[in-house]
């Protein structure tokens, strides 16, 4: 089965890095440029997994994840922030946001793949 | 693109990216530095440094993530109001950007990175907000698991410089089997913590006839190394806690096998990622945008300018075959050679990029000049926006260079002389590009001491350019800058005083099909304008015979076209004539002559004269002695290896197949007779 993932990142080369991990690993990679992005994307796919970055302009992570739990359906839906801010403080706000686990940028692509799968799969 | 590498394309792309959030950088500076700034300016400035540290840690560019997570603690420091801005600071922060441009443009270009300027700047940075060591290669803190509506909750941190190895002993109990745990979930969650061996423990396997089936006899050594600490893994076999033996040590010697950061092909069998369109969705938020090689539009401005050729060479053979003019097929022909016009300049669009990036490479040039003679200068820019060749901004590059490093170091005055007669010490320099009739136009003036026209006279009387009696107009003695070996820099600094002189300017901007004029008031400043072609491609031009020979003249330069009558040339003195026109009289020149195509002719009468208007104003009259035809005409570049002859710009192909040469009429009248030029100006004064 193929998962679908909607990856939210501002860079573009981590965008298309993700989706360089992902695609080859069989993942279905869907794209988003800021949180707002994210949203209106969430509104025509219905992805397993999240991937999102903090950083990033109009909406940032936090306030996407927020977004994201808002709406019923994608309560239980796990999301992996993908951020180069690996301070404290910043892990703790994404937690209580209800992110469900942390990955810090630059990643692994094969760990990026088996962490997806198994908060997904 | 030539490399069917995804990482290659990747990493490229990458550097495209880092150009843009450079430039986005510099905008944002700027707009803090002007007071233009909003709420937002801060934050896009922060983002930008924020991702290209991110890319740059992707690809393992290590030197660049350092500086820039430097750079970017001192921007988050801003962003939270802990430290304000200061001139001081946006100076630094300018500085940093132009290193950091330095370093995104030598890891791609696969050079060695400044490494004493990055030093100095790190000191610089971390004295803003003390020394930040880099969070994530230090990653102690434990994030314990979050419980989600999911089985298991994961980290996946990849710090390899922090890598521990772990032994971990996990004898599960019968509970365990009985609660429905699965001893493969483990493996798999500890698989995604780090580097994991397994080694099942069979030793106290009992033979099949003493075997209780309740009983486990199993146990699993794991040699885990992973960069997370012990707690994190203790919470793994948190839900089997009481259900089994677990016994966790880590090894004191870190012997973390490598864990590249990067990512690598070899790494996982990874095919060429999907070309979805991934464009599609970005266009939901932004203009669409295709990024498109260099080499395909140089390929497709090249098949254009066969087109416009091959059309030339059909009308000419509609026009042979004697077709009346408007037959179908000369209709015809005419709506094809518009089209052909628009496509051309669709083509020639998508060459065109505006100035924006070439004004913030000046911009940089300014700060550094500025510096290194202790001048407080300020960059003003106009027109950012407007867009001109792509190989012509490239080519700009070079000589707009030295001209705003003549600004900086001879055109402003130090801030004491500025202050002394009533300006403020702070100097300016202007930069500013427009469209102006088909051309566009780049200025570049600074409020300076103006040109030293006594001691440019002097000068050029010294080194023998200019005879000693010579009288000559202020914008003649301007002029003079350009002259081969002229340099005003009595004392050679080591800023401007490179042994290049605005001659060398000049002939970058001739080269490039435009001209440069200056113009300077005493104590008010120096303006310096180029007026360049919109296009290398294609010019427009007229077609003229000299001499049995066919040559284009830019149909720009040329405002009227007489038939020579008897009267109309007088000789003011032997080999020396001028045309008398409604308001004046302008200089004649023999284009036949001028070009050595033949000796100068006896009479006039009845040869065509083209009245040229160059940028300066100034007129002079061109004897040919037949117009053929006034068409487009693909320039064709004169190789290198070809003698530059004084006066010829280029060549083309014409629709007869024949080969002409396209004139630089300004520079033949400059040029072509050397001392028929000097002499004209004596004659003029």
């Amino acid at each position: 089965m193929s998962l679908e993932v909607l990856a939210v990142d501002d860079s573009r080369t981590m965008r298309d890095m993700i989706r360089f991990a992902l695609e080859p690993a069989g993942f279905t990679v869907h794209t988003a440029e800021d949180g707002v992005h994210g949203t209106e994307v969430l509104d025509a796919i219905d992805p397993d997994v999240i991937i999102t970055d903090i950083n990033m302009p109009r909406m940032d992570g936090f306030g996407f994840i927020d977004a994201v739990r808002d709406r019923g359906q994608y309560k239980a839906t796990p999301i992996l922030v993908l951020t180069t801010e690996a301070a404290p403080e910043m892990k703790m706000r994404a937690r209580n946001a209800g992110a469900t686990g942390w990955i810090v940028k630059p990643f692994d692509p094969v760990k990026l793949v088996k962490a997806l799968q198994m908060v997904a799969g | 693109m030539t490399s069917s590498d995804p990482m290659a394309e990747i990493r490229a792309s990458f550097f495209v990216e880092c150009e843009e959030l450079l430039e986005a950088l510099q905008d944002g500076l700027r707009e803090l530095d002007e007071g233009t700034d909003d709420g937002e300016t801060i934050h896009v400035v922060f983002r930008a440094v924020h991702s290209i540290k991110g890319g740059a840690g992707a690809f393992g560019f290590e030197s660049m993530v350092q500086f820039a997570h430097q750079y970017e603690t001192v921007l988050h420091a801003v962003r939270s109001g802990e430290i304000a801005i200061e001139p001081d600071l946006l100076n630094l922060f300018f500085r940093a950007t132009d290193h950091l441009s330095d370093l995104v443009r030598t890891h791609r270009d696969g050079l060695d990175p400044p490494k004493t300027e990055r030093a100095a700047l790190l000191g610089e940075l971390e004295a803003k907000t003390g020394s930040v060591p880099h969070v994530e290669t230090v990653e102690e803190i434990a994030f314990e698991p979050i419980k989600v509506d999911v089985a298991q909750t994961v980290m996946c941190e990849d710090a390899p410089t922090n890598a521990l190895t772990y032994d971990i002993v996990f004898a599960p109990e019968p509970e365990a089997f009985e609660t429905e745990h699965d001893v493969a979930a483990y493996l798999t969650v500890l698989s995604g913590l780090g580097e994991l061996e397994v080694h099942c423990d069979t030793s106290r396997l009992p033979t099949l006839n003493q075997l209780v089936p309740q009983t486990v006899y199993l146990s699993w050594l794991f040699t885990l190394t992973t960069e997370f600490s012990q707690s994190e893994i203790v919470s793994v076999f948190e839900s089997i806690d009481g259900a089994c033996d677990l016994q966790i040590s880590a090894r004191s010697h870190v012997n973390a096998p490598e864990i590249t950061p990067t990512l690598s092909v070899d790494r996982s069998p990874i095919q060429q990622p999907r070309k979805t369109d991934q464009r599609a969705v970005r266009s939901v938020t932004s203009k669409a945008v295709v990024r498109v090689d260099v080499d395909r539009i140089e390929r497709l401005v090249n098949l254009v300018g066969e087109l416009v050729i091959n059309q030339a060479m059909l009308s000419q053979s509609l026009v042979d075959v004697g077709l009346p003019p408007h037959s179908d097929a000369v209709n015809g022909l005419e709506e094809f050679q518009r089209l052909t016009r628009d496509i051309q300049d669709s083509v020639m669009m998508i060459r065109a990029q505006p100035v924006k990036s070439l004004f913030q490479r000046i911009a940089r040039i300014v700060r550094e000049a500025s510096a290194s003679v202790s001048k407080d200068v300020r960059l003003v820019t106009e027109g950012e926006t407007t867009e001109l060749d792509k190989t012509v901004i490239e080519r700009l590059a070079e000589p707009l260079t030295h001209m705003i490093r003549n600004a900086v170091d001879h055109g402003l005055e130090p801030a004491d002389a500025r202050t002394a007669v009533g300006k403020p010490a702070q100097g300016q320099v202007r930069l500013s590009a427009a469209h102006k009739s088909g051309r566009v136009v780049i200025n570049v003036s600074d409020d300076g001491r103006g040109i030293n026209r006594k001691k440019v006279r002097q000068i050029a009387i010294d080194k023998g350019l200019l005879p000693r009696d010579a009288t000559l107009t202020d914008a003649e003695i301007d002029n003079l800058l350009f002259l081969p070996g002229f340099s005003t820099a009595s004392d050679v600094s080591d800023l401007s005083g490179r042994g290049v002189g605005m001659d060398v300017v000049r002939t970058a901007i001739h080269g490039l099909g435009g001209r440069i004029t200056i113009n300077s008031t005493p104590n008010i400043g120096t303006s310096f304008s180029i007026s360049l072609p919109l296009t290398l491609a294609v010019l427009d031009g007229m077609v003229v015979a000299v001499a049995g020979e066919t040559l284009v003249v830019p149909l720009n330069v040329v405002t009227e076209a007489f038939t020579l009558s008897e009267t109309a040339a007088e000789q003011v003195q032997p080999g020396r004539f001028v045309l008398r026109v409604r308001d004046g009289f302008v200089p004649l020149f023999d284009l036949g002559a001028a070009l050595g195509y033949r000796p100068p002719c006896d009479t006039f009468i009845n040869r065509v004269a083209l009245l040229l208007t160059f940028d300066d104003k100034t007129r002079v009259a061109l004897v040919v002695d037949e117009i053929q035809d006034q068409r487009q005409v693909v320039i064709k570049g004169l190789d290198d290896s070809h003698y530059r002859a004084p006066g010829i710009a280029a060549a083309t192909i014409l629709g007869d197949g024949q080969i002409a040469l396209i004139l630089d009429p300004a520079d033949i009248v400059a040029n072509a007779p050397k001392t028929q030029a000097r002499e004209r100006v004596m004659v003029e004064a």
